[in-house]
């Protein structure tokens, strides 16, 4: 029987890489709240439609957050699988909002049945996509990154091409309540449709040993697979499961402007997935992972986006102060630094024992 | 491993005197010949005269000498995506310095000023080298995170310097962008006089960085130290090769050439936007790759990166010639392309990866059992 100190300490050293976003998120918050007391206050307001809303910075980076979410997720898995990173992401995700467009402008009316196929449409679109890039890194054992190089190059064009070089607008009460509110409940779909695909994630994992698999795979791939893990089919997976990702976030993307624009939906975004699982303190290298640790990451970013813009700084001028925080949050959390503050640790602890020890003594 | 030492075993009957680096060299620079003479016999014009190659160089000087760094860095099994952001910021600083809106009240000179604007640049490169390369070989932190912050902080900086695009004009520009004229090369034009060919002094730039650099990578310990850290980091420690040391100098090295690169691109355009040399971070890596250069680190060359840029170039260059002038064209067959060139690369590793596996497996249980 473990004592309860011993189960407290274990529980700590599970979470330690929660650390690191867990006390940005904080950091943020205070600073926030000592800039403005009622940063984070939520109201209920009524928007143009008549639907009551909740407005507010935190439903905002809440709101905001939700694509990043998403992708990080499905970027935990790859990166875990992988040992690398896709980024491909974004484009591909420009490809299923593409593909979900075309399904809808092929009807006369946007019904809801016309929805939903589009949205099956969207997904086995980007899902053979992912399969594509999942088979270039596990059957040919190339590198993520550079598998994915290929649509990173490509994919805008492809999703140009699928709309005939137009920029379709979808107007319809559906693709709205997609991007912003169901009518009668306050909270913005988006953040819904992330709780979902949390809930569907937890699942997976409380009832399938895939997680498990991956984290093998990541770690050792001989060894997985002589234990009887197939190492190709979950990497695969991992990228099918990504795709999977892509196309809701692609979605939820169209559903926000109510539009496909290939060259803007979703840009960059692949930078701030992978970053998200790197504060989060999942390795890059691939093995054990922690989803909720990208998940912190991506609000994180979030946050540091709403907070920046909320102090007057331009658009364009917020990567110069992103990439300053987020250097400072790796460099906190890199192995270097954290030997150093365990060494540090160690040295206090012993002279407190020692001392200790000498008032015994006397 | 056969590459770190570059030359021919001494006892290799059973090894491939080919190393990998070579090898993947030879396939790129082949099809880059093959495809030149396909376009030469199927579309003419254009490609006939020398003038093509050379535009195609004075174009993409500064994407050569990022993509050399980029092959540096790679080779040691790290990776550089900031290259792009710098180079944008040393263009966007650089063309201030020339028109004069960086320093306002001084009065300079045109050959101060190219001065200034020079320094900078090599300023600006090696201070993004050292930062970033201390951050990854000292700190240990993952490369692809801090070369991520570091576009990120190039980008932003543009625009805290200047959110209105810049422009140099005037008599300094005219002696930035005078051209190298080579009568002997050059080509009639439709009235029958000869044009002489004509390089930009970027295009000397870039090949003296892809000389220097295969200088340093064939012959020098530096360069040889690469190879060995990226091939496999514990023997390089083992050897007694100061990894950290090797790891820094990598990015010192691409960062340095990421700012001569943006002082090229400024040489070239004139003109300082935040949206310079977009995404040319993952041109150089492609050119790189489809160069035979690895991202696991331990193989690469810059003569096959040059000619990567040149493959990239002339694929582009094919598809509009062909008359395939809807815009997604060019990207979704450079995308094939590079899909080509990335399989090949994998089938042919793993095939001579098996062969060689095998052959060592044998000599080592016999020198065993006899």
């Amino acid at each position: 029987m473990k004592t309860k100190t011993e189960q407290r300490r274990s529980f700590f050293q599970n979470n330690a890489q929660l650390l690191v976003p867990l006390i940005a998120l904080g950091l943020l918050i205070i600073f926030n709240l000592i800039r403005d007391p009622g940063f984070f206050s939520v109201e209920l307001a009524t928007n143009n439609d008549g639907n009551p809303v909740l407005q507010g910075n935190l439903i905002s980076i809440l709101n905001g957050a939700s694509e990043l979410v998403i992708l990080a997720m499905g970027m935990t898995l790859v990166t875990a699988a992988a040992g690398g990173q896709d980024i491909s992401v974004g484009c591909l995700a420009a490809v299923a909002g593409s593909a979900f467009v075309k399904v809808l402008k092929s009807g006369a009316a946007i019904t809801p049945w016309l929805v939903l196929a589009g949205f099956l449409v969207c997904c086995v679109t980007a899902m053979i996509f992912g399969a594509f890039n999942g088979t270039l890194v596990s059957v040919f054992r190339i590198q993520p990154m550079i598998a994915t190089l290929i649509l990173f190059t490509c994919g805008r064009s492809i999703a140009y091409w699928i709309n005939g070089g137009a920029t379709p607008i979808v107007e319809s009460p559906i693709i709205k309540a997609i991007g912003g509110f169901i009518p009668g409940v306050p909270i913005p779909t988006p953040i819904l449709i992330v709780c979902v695909m949390g809930i569907f994630f937890a699942l997976v994992f409380r009832f399938t040993t895939m997680g498990l698999f991956m984290q093998t795979v990541g770690i050792n791939q001989n060894a997985a697979r002589l234990n009887g893990i197939s190492a190709v089919g979950m990497k695969l997976l991992a990228f099918v499961l990504l795709g999977l990702c892509c196309a809701v976030s692609g979605v939820i993307g169209v559903g926000r402007l109510q539009l496909i624009n290939h060259e803007t939906l979703l840009l960059n975004v692949e930078m701030d997935a992978i970053l998200a699982v790197a504060i989060g303190g999942n390795s890059l290298g691939g093995g054990k992972f922690k989803m909720i640790g990208s998940v912190l990451g991506a609000y994180t970013i979030q946050a540091l986006t709403i907070t920046l813009y909320a102090m007057k700084v331009s658009s364009t001028d917020v990567k110069a102060y992103k990439a300053v925080v987020i250097i400072l949050l790796v460099v906190l959390g890199s192995p270097v630094v954290k030997a150093w503050f365990g060494s540090v640790k160690n040295k206090l602890t012993a002279r407190g024992v020692s001392a200790a020890a000498g008032k015994e003594a006397a | 491993m056969s590459m770190i030492s570059g030359k021919k075993p001494a006892v290799g009957k059973k090894r491939e005197p080919i190393t990998d680096t070579i090898l993947l060299m030879s396939i790129t620079i082949g099809i880059f010949l093959a495809m030149y003479v396909v376009a030469m016999l199927a579309f003419g014009g254009g490609f006939l005269k020398p003038q093509q190659i050379f535009d195609m160089l004075n174009e993409n000087a500064f994407l050569i000498i990022i993509s050399c760094g980029l092959t540096v860095v790679m080779i040691t099994g790290s990776i550089d995506i900031s290259v792009g952001g710098v180079t944008a910021l040393v263009a966007m600083v650089g063309v201030m310095t020339l028109n004069g809106s960086m320093f306002p009240g001084a009065e300079l000179s045109d050959g101060m000023r190219i001065f200034i604007a020079a320094l900078m640049a090599i300023g600006i490169g090696l201070a993004f080298g050292a930062v970033q390369g201390a951050l990854i070989a000292f700190l240990e932190i993952q490369p692809f995170i801090v070369t991520l912050a570091g576009m990120f902080f190039a980008r932003g900086m543009i625009t805290i310097i200047s959110v209105q695009p810049q422009k140099a004009t005037g008599d300094i520009m005219a002696v930035l962008q005078r051209r190298l004229e080579i009568p002997w090369l050059g080509s009639p034009n439709k009235k029958g006089v000869m044009i002489p060919a004509k390089i930009e002094i970027g295009v000397i730039i870039a090949l003296a960085v892809v000389a220097v650099i295969f200088v340093l990578l064939r012959w020098m310990k530096l360069g040889r130290g690469f190879y060995a850290v990226g091939g496999n980091q514990q023997s390089a420690l083992m050897l007694g090769i100061n990894v950290r040391r090797t790891r820094f100098m990598a990015h010192l090295i691409s960062g340095l050439l990421a700012g001569i690169a943006g002082f090229v691109f400024m040489m070239h355009t004139g003109a300082g936007n935040a949206t310079n040399a977009t995404a040319s971070e993952m041109n150089a890596i492609a050119s790189s790759i489809i160069g035979g250069t690895l991202l696991t680190g331990g193989v690469g060359n810059v003569i096959g990166t040059f000619f990567g840029v040149l493959t990239l170039t002339t694929i582009k260059s094919i598809v509009v010639t062909s008359g395939l002038r809807e815009p997604w064209w060019q990207s979704i067959t450079t995308g094939a392309m590079l899909c080509f060139f990335i399989l090949l690369q994998s089938v042919v590793l793993s095939s001579r990866g098996k062969g060689g596996l095998r052959a060592r497996m044998k000599a080592w249980t016999g020198k065993k059992t006899g």
